[in-house]
């Protein structure tokens, strides 16, 4: 048996990195269960983190990880189709608060972008990093090719938008309760318009309303950043 | 269980065509989740008898379900790639955690309070 042989196998194969991800979904899933599912212990971070100290243990590059998982990444696209079927499911209750939900979207979608480009700015980063941090809270593929088109670096903000989104995952429950906002219309709306998918796969687990909301403020603000922060940086930053 | 996953890709192809071929800076999964919620409005509008609210095709519910409880597994390659930005996260990590943390924050509490006020008022 030659151990190194087994391991350059298990490196280029995308069996390996494949099976760890979903492995580590699982273990993140059952670590959260282990908190209760407390808004706190989120599985996505969990399962990152398993994986990323498994790489640099190992020291496997992430791109040879990615062959493997980009199996799963494919997935996130027809996800995202699929977030019409509960919006659909909803649109009874959806449909009458539709201009109260946008509004509510691009208030909040405006705030997301000047935060990113505020802090950037305030501390002189550089503006590739400035860039990457201004399309922040739309989902990962939107924010990519936003960065890209404003001069930002694709992969640093799809980085930035996960720990967005993780963020908005742990601690947005909290801050919904400390500034009362009860309506589980208005919960899911904030959960998507700031922390798009990642949000939106929190408030599937805790309430359809919130669920079908937070899917649909995510697709509009993806649309709405798309369409007006290029326009608007041009404005002002170019 | 096959013909609601040939929904979603022939979904999402078409917004692929689409965002290249009018060339909209909106990804085309985004468009795709329009054409599809578009395409069940329609259906209910044209087709009497169709199966409200469970999005009738063989298996689009079942699939889309499938695919959104498990959502968050989905974001886990994308996300291991923090180990690439090392460098960048170790030089600017101030005005990016403050934007990642406050921004988020302040986003959320935004958006929750306008909308419940806005929709309150409506009843």
């Amino acid at each position: 048996m030659d151990l190194a042989e087994i391991w350059v196998y298990l490196a280029r194969d995308p069996l390996a990195a494949l099976t760890a991800t979903l492995l580590a979904w699982m273990a993140g899933l059952r670590l959260a269960a282990l908190f209760r599912r407390h808004p706190a212990a989120n599985p996505i971070i969990f399962a990152i983190a398993i994986l990323a100290g498994l790489l640099l243990a190992a020291g496997v590059d992430y791109r040879s990880y990615f062959q493997g998982a980009q199996f799963v990444h494919f997935l996130l696209g027809p996800a995202t189709v699929a977030l019409a079927v509960p919006l659909y499911r909803q649109w009874g209750h959806v449909r009458a608060s539709g201009p109260a939900a946008l509004a509510a979207v691009l208030a909040g979608g405006t705030m997301a972008a000047l935060a990113g480009i505020g802090f950037g700015v305030m501390f002189h980063a550089a503006p590739e990093v400035t860039a990457s941090l201004a399309p922040r809270s739309v989902t990962t593929p939107v924010a990519m090719g936003i960065a890209e088109q404003i001069g930002g670096l694709p992969g640093l903000a799809a980085t930035v938008v996960l720990a967005s989104g993780v963020t908005g995952a742990m601690l947005g429950p909290m801050v919904l309760d400390l500034a009362r906002v009860r309506d589980w219309r208005a919960r899911g709306l904030a959960m998507g318009t700031a922390a798009h998918g990642i949000g939106t796969a929190r408030a599937i687990s805790v309430n359809a309303t919130a669920a079908a909301f937070s899917g649909l403020a995510m697709g509009l603000n993806a649309m709405a950043t798309a369409l007006l922060l290029p326009l608007l940086w041009r404005l002002f930053m170019g | 269980m096959i013909g609601g996953l040939s929904i979603l890709l022939l979904c999402q192809l078409a917004g692929e065509v689409l965002a290249r071929a009018l060339d909209l800076p909106v990804p085309g999964p985004v468009i795709g989740m329009a054409l599809l919620f578009a395409g069940l409005l329609l259906r209910d509008r044209f087709l009497r008898g169709a199966t409200r609210p469970d999005p009738g095709v063989p298996g689009l519910g079942q699939v889309a379900d499938a695919l959104l409880t498990h959502l968050g597994l989905l974001f886990i390659p994308a996300g291991v790639g923090v180990v690439v930005y090392g460098p960048q996260l170790a030089r600017y990590w101030a005005p990016m955690s403050l934007a990642i943390v406050i921004g988020t924050l302040a986003t959320i509490a935004l958006t929750g309070r306008v909308a419940q006020a806005l929709m309150r008022r409506k009843g």
